[in-house]
């Protein structure tokens, strides 16, 4: 099924898109609001009584890809903490986008229900990249709310899922809640504090401050851990690959506005540093997300074609060359359109 | 310099009467079946035990800033519900699993602190089979042990008739010299039946009897006089390196057993400087006071003769020293454990420390040390990257509570 954004995005008006001009809310006022430290949730208990009394069930997805170094350790503590002493996770799950490392098996036996990403809705095809496990874990996960977190943290914690969900089991307005923190980056043995969100300071501030100044007040736009209410992220496209955390920022800004958005404090997240060649393919990928959202809001008539080869040089013995990466940011539609969705939840657009 | 305690090698217990008493075990097929009942229970707790051996193992505690360390296994106790939860003024942390009858008190103990204070990244690998990182087999597994034990028991609805005191102690370590446990010995108000001090590698030890030990510092300066115009000045470690020499010569006997072992040595701060001060750190260990008080006198011999002769000023830091001795192995404690032990297939390995345990045997208390799975450092030079087995952690969880059970009930019966 393809995606038509533009006429999606339309269909939306149903629930009027926010302008720029109109429900504007002080971004102070907003981040003394809806802005957390993990520890506000640390009362773990209570949560668990609240979900319960709302019930609630929260699943957590951990989609990974040859991370067989993190991906146990990340389950013990999680399960251990959030489903065994205190039952606030009521599933578990790796989406593998097929890694060629252990880290299937390890996560299956340290008790994740673990599955493959092609193997999810296999009628709609293969596509590469995290966005694609995130969607497809709509389908194949059974929570009101979805926390994901990357699946390659070194230090993860209980508070990185609880921290998370707690402004979702508290706020009943908020519908996804993004988390900061401050991130040093594992060099070798050791660890060097910030250096971290070169994209974020590089590209998306500047971006979110020239034509959405209010989602600057999100402090890391590009984590990857967030946690999120079904029905949102059911109408929701999802970019398979680098746009899928930008595309949701300015998807729910556009339809619900920032109350909908509550952040975490986490502290620290350690995890692998990435060169910036890396980060420059990231960087083109969000363009391209960035773009065609620009012209689907009516910012502008004509986009004209965009590229999708990002060109790079190195030197090699003193002569330069080119390296081409092919980079198409292809997006899933609101699964909420999928008909087996529909059937296996009872949930239509 | 500080003398020895005047006492002959390596004494049993005879002051103390435990209420421990020599009754005769359950036959081995039913005594198998039980252990193996324990050993199903702990299997099932094993993503508990691992969540806090990686909480536990990631939170730095060198020796003397331990306090993290503790906070935290004060905050597993009150949420698993344990009695007397408490921080004492030297850091140790403490938790009572009340007995049913209340009369004995059960000491089960393990160290809270490290030996290394500049680590970095103290993350631990969570691997298909073990865990792998810094300190995870010294002494973190021990310390989840603590906070897992009070879950297993209720999993087995096994309640003693004796108070399970838990215990983290804290100043265990290098200059620490069992300073935290020393104290809570002697400032107990509960009165303690028997010590199990948990280790966390490696499974099957069976520990009932302490080296004596003799640990300290070897300083060598230069003197305020010294003559830094002289050509070919050599500075404090020519002098050490003469000393490590000598050390190095003194003729140790295989029986009792004795070694010497030279720890660290330091000294220095450039290529083209002169070390001003250089430390050698050893430890003496021997199964006999006798020998190690010659090993000190020959040690002051060395130092005095080496810093006469080359000008230099060397003195020696005693930081600890502890009497050998401990149980008989025909001790009733020693036999109950071994006989544990056998019902869970481990061959007792029997061997002579240095641990927790020699506090205990200071104040007279009954005790041994076990340990809860094996493991192995992957790297020799680097002694502090260890890596430990996660298959083999249920059967130490069954032995602690197997061995429990038999001091509780004075003889399985």
């Amino acid at each position: 099924m393809k995606l038509n954004l533009r006429k999606w995005l339309r269909s939306l008006t149903g629930h009027a898109p926010v302008k720029t001009t109109q429900k504007k809310i002080q971004v102070v006022d907003w981040l003394s609001t809806h802005t957390f430290h993990h520890s506000q949730f640390a009362d773990i208990k209570s949560l668990v009584i609240e979900k319960e009394r709302q019930n609630l069930r929260i699943s957590l997805c951990l989609p990974a890809l040859n991370e067989e170094k993190t991906i146990g350790k990340e389950i013990i503590l999680l399960k251990a903490e959030l489903m065994k002493r205190y039952p606030l996770l009521d599933e578990l799950a790796v989406i593998d986008s097929g890694s060629t490392d252990q880290t299937r098996e390890i996560a299956a036996s340290y008790g994740a229900s673990v599955y493959l990403a092609r193997d999810i809705l296999p009628q709609y095809g293969e596509r590469h990249g995290k966005g694609e496990n995130l969607w497809k874990a709509l389908y194949q996960l059974r929570g009101d709310i979805i926390i994901y977190i990357d699946a390659d943290i070194t230090n993860i914690r209980p508070h990185f899922a609880y921290g998370l969900v707690g402004p979702l089991i508290r706020m009943p307005e908020v519908q996804y809640v993004k988390a900061f923190y401050d991130r040093p980056l594992t060099v070798s043995k050791g660890v060097r504090v910030s250096g971290g969100g070169r994209v974020t300071e590089i590209q998306i501030r500047p971006l979110f401050s020239l034509f959405f100044p209010e989602l600057t007040a999100i402090i890391q736009p590009l984590s990857g851990e967030y946690a999120a209410r079904r029905r949102a992220l059911e109408r929701l496209p999802f970019p398979v690959g680098y746009g899928v955390e930008t595309a949701h920022l300015l998807d729910i800004y556009h339809r619900w506005g920032m109350t909908a958005f509550a952040q975490t404090d986490l502290d620290q997240r350690v995890h692998r540093n990435q060169p910036t060649h890396a980060l420059g393919k990231m960087a083109f990928g969000i363009y391209q997300t960035f773009f065609r959202r620009w012209k689907a809001y009516g910012f502008i008539e004509k986009l004209p074609p965009m590229g999708t080869v990002l060109r790079q040089f190195q030197n090699r013995d003193g002569r330069y060359e080119q390296i081409e990466s092919l980079i198409r940011e292809e997006e899933r539609p609101p699964i909420i359109t999928i008909p087996e969705y529909q059937r296996a939840f009872g949930r239509y657009p | 310099m500080t003398d020895l305690p005047q006492a002959s090698s390596g004494k049993s217990i005879p002051e103390r009467k435990p209420e421990i008493s020599d009754a005769v075990p359950p036959a081995p097929d039913i005594l198998k079946a039980r252990i193996e009942k324990y050993k199903s229970a702990a299997e099932n707790l094993r993503d508990m035990l691992l969540a806090d051996l990686i909480r536990f193992g990631e939170i730095p505690a060198p020796t003397f800033a331990e306090e993290q360390r503790i906070r935290f296994l004060a905050n597993r106790f009150e949420e698993i519900g344990l009695d007397h939860i408490s921080i004492d003024e030297l850091g140790n942390g403490m938790g009572v699993i009340t007995g049913s009858e209340g009369r004995r008190n059960l000491l089960v103990l393990t160290n809270a602190d490290t030996l290394v204070k500049d680590i970095k990244d103290q993350t631990i690998e969570v691997r298909a089979d073990r865990l792998v990182g810094p300190f995870v087999g010294d002494n973190s597994i021990a310390l989840a042990a603590l906070t897992t034990l009070p879950l297993l028991l209720e999993r087995l609805k096994l309640r003693f008739k004796s108070n399970i005191i838990l215990l983290a102690t804290t100043r265990s370590l290098e200059r620490g010299n069992l300073e935290g446990v020393k104290h809570f010995l002697a400032n107990s108000e509960r009165p303690i039946e028997a010590g199990l001090c948990l280790e966390s590698v490696q499974l099957g030890r069976l520990n009932y009897h302490c080296m004596g030990l003799l640990r300290g510092d070897i300083h060598c300066r230069l003197p305020g006089n010294y003559n830094w115009a002289q050509y070919g000045t050599t500075g404090s470690i020519i002098p050490m390196s003469e000393v490590v020499n000598r050390i190095s010569q003194i003729a140790l006997p295989h029986r009792p057993l004795t070694t010497i072992i030279l720890g660290m040595i330091k000294g220095g701060i450039a290529y083209n400087n002169i070390a001003r001060e250089t430390v050698l750190s050893f430890e003496a260990r021997s199964e006999s006071l006798d020998i190690l008080s010659q090993i000190k006198q020959q040690i002051t011999d060395i130092i005095t003769e080496v810093g006469a002769r080359s000008g230099v000023k060397i003195t020696l830091d005693v930081i600890a020293q502890r009497e050998p001795g401990g149980l008989d192995i025909s001790h009733p404690l020693v036999r109950r454990a071994t006989t544990v032990m056998a019902a869970l297939g481990l061959q007792p390995t029997l061997y002579s420390t240095t641990s927790q345990l020699s506090a205990l045997r200071d104040v007279k208390i009954p005790g041994l040390t076990i340990a809860l799975t094996t493991g192995e450092r992957r790297n020799e030079l680097d002694e502090i990257d260890e890596s430990v087995a996660i298959a083999p952690l249920a059967l130490g969880l069954a032995q602690v509570v197997g061995i429990l059970q038999a001091i509780d009930e004075g003889g399985i019966s």
